[in-house]
């Protein structure tokens, strides 16, 4: 066989080989990435558009946004002067009367200014039950008449606690680290030092537990779910695949809002779940399928399963039947097959459908807020509920900050296993 | 079913003894009406390399998928090695076998790849590297051990899969028209290595191609395909020289046909008048008198020697002139305006329109049956 020589077979490795040893060819493709500069520039031109419009509505607003969750400066643009007087303040006991002189004069320039309650209101934040203790001294040195206003000022018991002074003397920093200790359910100490917050007041990290727990279990779902049906559409002839995959995206068509408020019809007490359970036997009771994690999790695994399943079909669709006839014919039994051949092909769908949807789950609101009860509300309700309801921007930003570190770990520790270019979302 | 010859639901004991693989009326449907396989009966040698030979559609690779255990027959049996293998899954058959597209694994290395019928049948890891070397050493690629089949080019990936083919010591081998992807310099490389590679083992092939001659050039017998069934089974040379229908004839390699009617028999040889005048005599193969038929002429086997005298001579026109190189081919148009390609020396100089005299020995022409085209046929579309 060696007078057969296939020369054209071995010449890239020869190739591979000379290029290792000459120098010449180095400076040649450092000519090629020169003359190829031009068209790289022409080509990112052609993107520039789109980046611009990427980086003004989407990468500055977020960048603003969750700059709130550790830069707020109400405290120090309300409270110049007793900015000024803390800063020769130790850090325990009582600041000096200066001090106070200084509040009682910042309080009634807010008063004058009406920024009284913006104040009072992140003052709050910081330090629960401050809001009404601020408007009462700010009313009661409006009406003092003639009394001095350090009297004022010490007649109210709320600035005699030390607490009080140091969560003031910390808002005067305009950079925080509160926001973001406070969403981790930490915050600093009279010490000096970063403690968990007391169990009553906890509540971040529980819900965020939740939130990962909920995105698994219906990442779980979706692929218990979807692997088997995607294989089915990828192995079916062309017209029966057609079809299946219309079925599976013709949910995916219509609202979120409109598929939750259909899943309320099914799940409620009173609903069709309900009465098929009862009239089949399995159940004896109704169940609270409605405001319940199994509803939320039956509702979000229907909404979830096209994104899970459509990579893992995409995937499955480019292996070809020989595969796993190559597999058979060396001799591997059915589920070894699978195993060793299909499972490894399929492997970046599956961990691509898989991720889309684990992520997508942790930014859940709606369904969560409709079908959820109040002990199944995750991150994104609360951080909806300090955007609305509370006004409280520091906090959703840092909330939604968390929320953007784990979700790029999670994706960051995924490109690490697999490598990003076998990621393979649809 | 019931007009099936007794006794074909077991293997005749002579069959056994004989074939090394037996396939006794063997037969396949996918809807229960047209027959991918029809009335099959095939013995290939231990050691053979058979090709199966046939254009798309006429169930060779429906026979190859009977034989690995990826269709089963509706009827008929298969055995190997003289035992029936209808209820052996294709795990469990020890056939190796090489697709088209090599259907290597892309996620293993090349030499994961070969190793992985060994360590599905749990050999030991260190037996496992040894012949995985060796039979990389075999087909060159032992450099390339853990690059991954991507890397490599289509002649080197076909290697691997030939490769991983071997390894576990099949008695036989199936290959689906392995070499159709690759172009044709590398493809005839390739059909030598496989050649030498069936020498050196000693290994039964069967081998499934549309590239007649592809099978001419490997097989040591040549089974034709048509229409779900064997047109001619035999030796290349038996194929090209006394091909049996006019199916066959224009199959394998190339050929003239001349339409006409058969006017006598006289013995193995007929005088056939043709369609549009002239007459010709030829060896009769299966044709009766009076009846239409198609006589088959090679065109190296015509002539334009003016000085001969035996046989048969058609006057005809030069219509054009093809130049390969080696030789070349000139048209001639015969009074009946029929066509002959005449394969002629490169030195031939003749110009269009110029009359010459075309011979050839009545031996050579071979008259079939003009039966629907192509001819030959155990064309069957429905069931009994």
């Amino acid at each position: 066989m060696s007078a057969l020589e296939p020369s054209e077979l071995d010449r890239p490795a020869l190739a591979r080989g000379r290029s290792a040893a000459d120098a010449d060819l180095r400076s040649v493709s450092a000519a090629i990435r020169r003359a190829e500069f031009g068209d790289r520039l022409r080509s990112l031109a052609l993107a520039a558009p789109l980046l611009v419009l990427l980086a003004l509505s989407f990468g500055i607003p977020i960048v603003l946004l969750l700059s709130r969750a550790v830069y707020d400066p109400t405290i120090a643009h309300a409270l110049p002067q007793t900015s000024q007087a803390l800063s020769g303040w130790s850090g325990s006991g009582l600041p000096d009367d200066a001090a106070f002189l200084a509040l009682a004069a910042d309080l009634r320039d807010n008063q004058a200014r009406g920024t009284a309650y913006e104040l009072a209101k992140s003052l709050n934040a910081r330090l629960p039950g401050a809001r009404s203790q601020v408007l009462k001294t700010v009313r009661q040195l409006e009406g003092a008449g003639g009394k001095p206003p350090l009297e004022v000022v010490k007649s109210v018991p709320f600035w005699s606690q030390p607490g009080t002074w140091t969560a003031i003397a910390s808002g005067t920093h305009s950079v925080t680290s509160f926001y973001l200790l406070s969403a981790l359910d930490l915050r600093w100490n009279a010490e000096g030092s970063i403690e968990r917050v007391p169990p009553s007041q906890a509540i971040f990290l529980q819900v965020f537990l939740r939130t990962f727990l909920v995105a698994a279990a219906v990442t779980l779902a979706t692929l218990i779910l979807g692997f088997p049906l995607a294989y089915l559409i990828a192995s079916a002839p062309k017209g029966l695949a057609a079809i299946l995959i219309v079925a599976v995206l013709l949910p995916f068509w219509t609202s979120i809002l409109v598929r939750t408020a259909a899943w309320t019809v099914l799940l409620q007490k009173f609903g069709l779940v309900n009465d098929l359970l009862l009239w089949l036997g399995f159940v004896d009771d109704r169940l609270d399928l409605m405001y319940s994690r199994i509803g939320l999790i039956i509702a979000m695994t229907h909404i979830q399963l096209p994104f899970t399943l459509l990579p893992i079909y995409s995937v499955m669709r480019t292996i070809p039947p020989s595969q796993m006839k190559a597999a058979y014919s060396l001799g591997a039994k059915p589920f070894t097959a699978f195993l060793r051949v299909y499972l490894p092909q399929v492997f970046p769908g599956v961990m691509a459908g898989c991720l889309l949807t684990f992520i997508l789950c942790l930014g859940y609101y709606i369904t969560p807020a409709l079908i959820g009860g109040a002990s199944d509300q995750l991150i994104s309700n609360f951080i909806a509920n300090y955007v609305n309801v509370e006004l409280n921007w520091e906090m959703a930003a840092a909330l939604s900050f968390i929320l953007l570190v784990f979700t790029l770990a999670l994706f960051g520790i995924f490109a690490r296993i697999l490598g990003l270019d076998r990621l393979k979302l649809v | 079913m019931a007009t099936r010859p007794a006794g074909s639901a077991a293997p005749a004991p002579a069959a056994d003894a004989a074939g090394f693989v037996e396939f006794t009326d063997v037969e396949k449907s996918y809807d229960g009406r047209a027959f991918a396989v029809t009335r099959l009966n095939l013995s290939v040698a231990r050691g053979e390399f058979l090709t199966l030979l046939g254009p798309s559609g006429s169930g060779k690779t429906t026979t190859l998928n009977m034989l690995a255990g990826f269709e089963r027959p509706t009827h008929g049996v298969i055995t190997l090695e003289g035992r029936s293998v209808d209820r052996l899954p294709p795990y469990e058959r020890n056939i190796g076998m090489v697709f088209q597209n090599y259907a290597l694994f892309p996620h293993m290395t090349v030499e994961e790849n070969v190793a992985f019928p060994l360590s599905v049948r749990k050999i030991d890891k260190a037996d496992i590297a040894a012949r995985v070397a060796r039979v990389l050493d075999m087909v060159r690629l032992r450099q390339f051990g853990d690059r991954r089949p991507t890397q490599l080019s289509g002649g080197q990936q076909q290697r691997v899969a030939l490769a991983r083919a071997l390894v576990f010591k099949p008695s036989l081998v199936l290959m689906d028209e392995p070499l159709g992807a690759l172009d044709k310099k590398l493809r005839e490389h390739m059909q030598l290595e496989i050649k030498q590679l069936h020498v050196m083992l000693g290994v039964t092939i069967v081998y499934v191609t549309h590239d007649q001659s592809e099978a001419l050039t490997m097989s040591d017998r040549v089974a034709v395909f048509n229409n779900g069934g064997i047109a001619q089974l035999g030796s290349p040379d038996d194929l090209y020289n006394t091909p049996q229908s006019s199916f066959v004839a224009s199959f394998i390699g190339e050929n003239n046909t001349l339409a006409g009617k058969v006017e006598r028999v006289i013995g193995k040889e007929c005088r056939v008048a043709l369609d549009g005048g002239g007459a010709i005599t030829a060896h009769a193969v299966g044709v009766a008198e009076g009846a239409a038929c198609h006589v088959a002429i090679r065109p190296e086997r015509l002539g334009l020697a003016a000085g001969a005298q035996a046989g048969n001579r058609l006057a005809a026109t030069v219509d054009g002139r093809i130049y390969l190189g080696d030789h070349q081919r000139l048209l001639a148009r015969l009074e009946n305006g029929q066509v002959l390609t005449v394969k002629v020396g490169p030195e031939a100089t003749m110009a269009n329109g110029e009359p010459v005299m075309v011979s050839c020995a009545s031996g050579d022409c071979r008259a079939f049956p003009a039966d629907a085209g192509t001819g030959g046929s155990m064309s069957k579309t429905t069931g009994e």
